[in-house]
């Protein structure tokens, strides 16, 4: 834990990218907890007078149904953010199992399995989820939509997982374990895995950008469940009204400015990150570092 | 060394085998494995309108509905009558469009899909990789950090918010370019000015978004790429040496870097293919993606189904095109 912080306070020192980044993911992440306190449901409509500009009372303005649109934007950013932490986590399983097996097994379970991980990297996943949520649309909640999305969204982050456990594989500790007389999944969860956790965090939130996204595309396209609060619904409903037409593009300016904001600082946090479990930028910090000293 | 180039052929093959056999598998398993029942589902959507309906012919319509999306019999049987159907190239028929066939519909939106798919991606891949190698290799400009910053903030985010950003901008509050479609109404056809200049004109936005957000990727992968080349010996001892910058970056440093960012193209190409899906919805652009829109709200299973098979085929044969280009530029894949 101490390791974490120190690492933040880190970043935050020497890097203004992830100082934005920072303050703007904690100032979201406040923004979609106050939805707990919201004086209106997200289900009902014409709770307030609707087609308001944004103005004092109401600050992102007041859409076509009558709803507030900053109290709707709390709970949209509250679900897709819960929505994009819950698939990047079941994904992420998916990934470490496939990873470390076919790192450490290696042979033919590595190549049959590589084969049907480069299978799902290549395959055009949106055409797959259309079909997969045309049939299912309408009984979907956010869960089975995130496992369903976990289900395509795992391959390329097991590759990762697969070539640091290929190294970690010729190391002397793993020969230890293996004649210490260790399971294969005890080596591969208790030796391995904390090596393999850097990756796993720097792509967790690049899979949470991209079951955003897509959570995004499925709901404008009416795919997903319309009556839950997302960023991708208040989209959709805005273009079912006809927003931009009837003039009230603060419906439309709301999400689309969140999510412009969220997904910016959710990438520079992972570019900053990297950087800094890069070993080569490492070796100039310490460089650096000396250099001062002197 | 011959054997080494037919093995590497050969792998790709059935790499490419590989990923329309899980792909299609999928597609195959999605209507049977989900609680959902599709011929109900189009039934009720049928009925919905209508006050009563002959039990008779409902229950003909069940049966000849399950003939047409293949599920009738163990699921075994089904998967095989699948398969073969699909080696007829036959997707069935469309039910929103009876009783034209969905391999037509789809024959008829592919042009504009590949048309726009082609030209948007061989241009944001080859200005990518080229700006993005000038703006590595030459890193402390000022210009190479104005222009990193933009693709930083182009790059995450989202398609569909991207693509709609470019349409409010630029054919709405700026009314520069047309809202939809691929020509203008009335113009025919054909190989004149008028239409052509027509197409341009229309393809110009959706072409746009697919370019900004490819480039961004293509040139910040490339850039780190480059950044990561010039730091080894062999380029320090080219300019110890004297060779002229621009030498040194064609022949040493894009060279190198180049390869994996072909390999790179090659496993986005699922994802870029999603992108220009998306971007036909937003700019009404008559592609595949736009006809699977236009499936979704007819409630066109039989559609909806074609159109992911034939884009699984699609993409699986157009990056074992690219693998089996990659050779030409690395040529040590024939020596290994």
């Amino acid at each position: 834990m101490r390791s974490f912080f120190g690492i933040l306070k880190d970043l935050l020192s020497r890097d203004g990218r992830f100082r934005f980044a920072f303050i703007a993911l904690s100032a979201l992440i406040l923004f979609s907890l106050a939805s707990y306190w919201s004086p209106h449901s997200p289900r009902f409509s014409f709770v307030v007078p609707p087609n308001m500009r944004p103005n004092l009372d109401y600050w992102f303005g007041t859409n076509s149904r009558g709803q507030d649109l900053f109290w709707m934007m709390t709970f949209a950013t509250r679900n897709s953010l819960a929505f994009g932490l819950m698939t990047a986590a079941l994904s992420r399983v998916i990934s470490i199992f496939v990873g470390l097996t076919s790192g450490y097994k290696g042979g033919l379970y590595d190549r049959v399995l590589m084969a049907i991980n480069d299978s799902f990297i290549v395959l055009p996943v949106l055409p797959i989820l259309i079909l997969l949520n045309f049939i299912l649309r309408g009984q979907m909640n956010l869960f089975t939509l995130s496992l369903t999305m976990a289900f395509f969204g795992w391959a390329f982050d097991a590759r990762l997982m697969r070539s640091q456990v290929l190294s970690l594989k010729e190391r002397e500790f793993t020969n230890n374990a293996i004649f210490s007389g260790m399971k294969m999944h005890k080596i591969t969860l208790k030796e391995h895995l904390p090596f393999v956790m850097p990756i796993v965090f720097s792509t967790w939130i690049n899979n949470m950008m991209w079951a955003m996204g897509m959570e995004v595309t499925l709901s404008v396209l009416g795919l997903s469940n319309i009556n839950i609060a997302t960023i991708g619904t208040t989209i959709y409903w805005a273009n079912q009204h006809q927003a931009l037409i009837s003039g009230v593009w603060w419906w439309l300016g709301a999400p689309v400015a969140i999510s412009v904001l969220l997904f910016l600082s959710m990438y520079l946090t992972v570019i900053s990150l990297n950087q800094h479990l890069d070993p080569r930028t490492r070796l100039q910090r310490i460089r650096e570092a000396t250099t001062d000293g002197t | 060394m011959k054997n080494a180039f037919l093995r590497y052929i050969i792998l790709r093959v059935l790499q490419c085998l590989m990923v329309i056999f899980v792909g299609i598998t999928v597609t195959f398993m999605i209507p049977r494995f989900t609680p959902v029942d599709p011929v109900e589902q189009a039934i009720t959507r049928m009925t919905m309108f209508q006050q009563s309906t002959h039990p008779e012919a409902l229950e003909e319509m069940r049966a000849s509905l399950a003939t047409l999306y293949g599920l009738e019999g163990s699921v075994f049987e089904q998967y095989l009558g699948f398969w073969g159907r699909l080696f007829r190239g036959d997707l069935g028929p469309s039910l929103s469009s009876f009783p034209r066939p969905v391999m037509t519909l789809i024959r008829t939106s592919l042009p504009w899909t590949a048309g726009l798919l082609l030209t948007s991606t061989i241009i944001a891949w080859s200005l990518g990789n080229i700006i993005g190698a000038f703006a590595g290799y030459f890193h402390h400009k000022k210009w190479s950090q104005v222009l990193g910053v933009m693709a930083l903030v182009v790059w995450p985010i989202p398609y569909y918010i991207f693509a709609f950003l470019l349409l409010v901008l630029l054919a709405y509050v700026i009314p520069i370019f047309p809202l939809s479609g691929a020509f203008a109404i009335g113009s025919s056809p054909g190989l004149n000015w008028n239409f052509i200049s027509s197409v341009l004109r229309h393809g110009f936005l959706p072409a746009l978004s697919i370019v900004a957000i490819g480039f961004g990727g293509q040139f910040l992968g490339m850039r780190s790429l480059v950044s990561n080349v010039i730091s080894e010996d062999y380029i320090l001892y080219a300019e110890i040496a004297g060779v002229p910058n621009h030498r040194i970056l064609k022949n040493y440093v894009i060279r190198n870097a180049l390869l994996p960012q072909i390999t790179g193209l090659a496993l986005q190409l699922g994802m870029i293919f999603n992108g220009a899906m998306i971007t036909e919805f937003v700019f009404s652009y008559p592609g595949i993606g736009y006809l699977a829109y236009t499936a979704i709200f007819s409630g066109d299973f039989g559609l909806i189904m074609g159109i992911a098979i034939f884009s699984i085929v699609a993409v699986a044969l157009a990056v074992l095109i690219i693998d089996l280009l990659y050779p030409v530029f690395d040529p040590r894949v024939k020596l290994r």
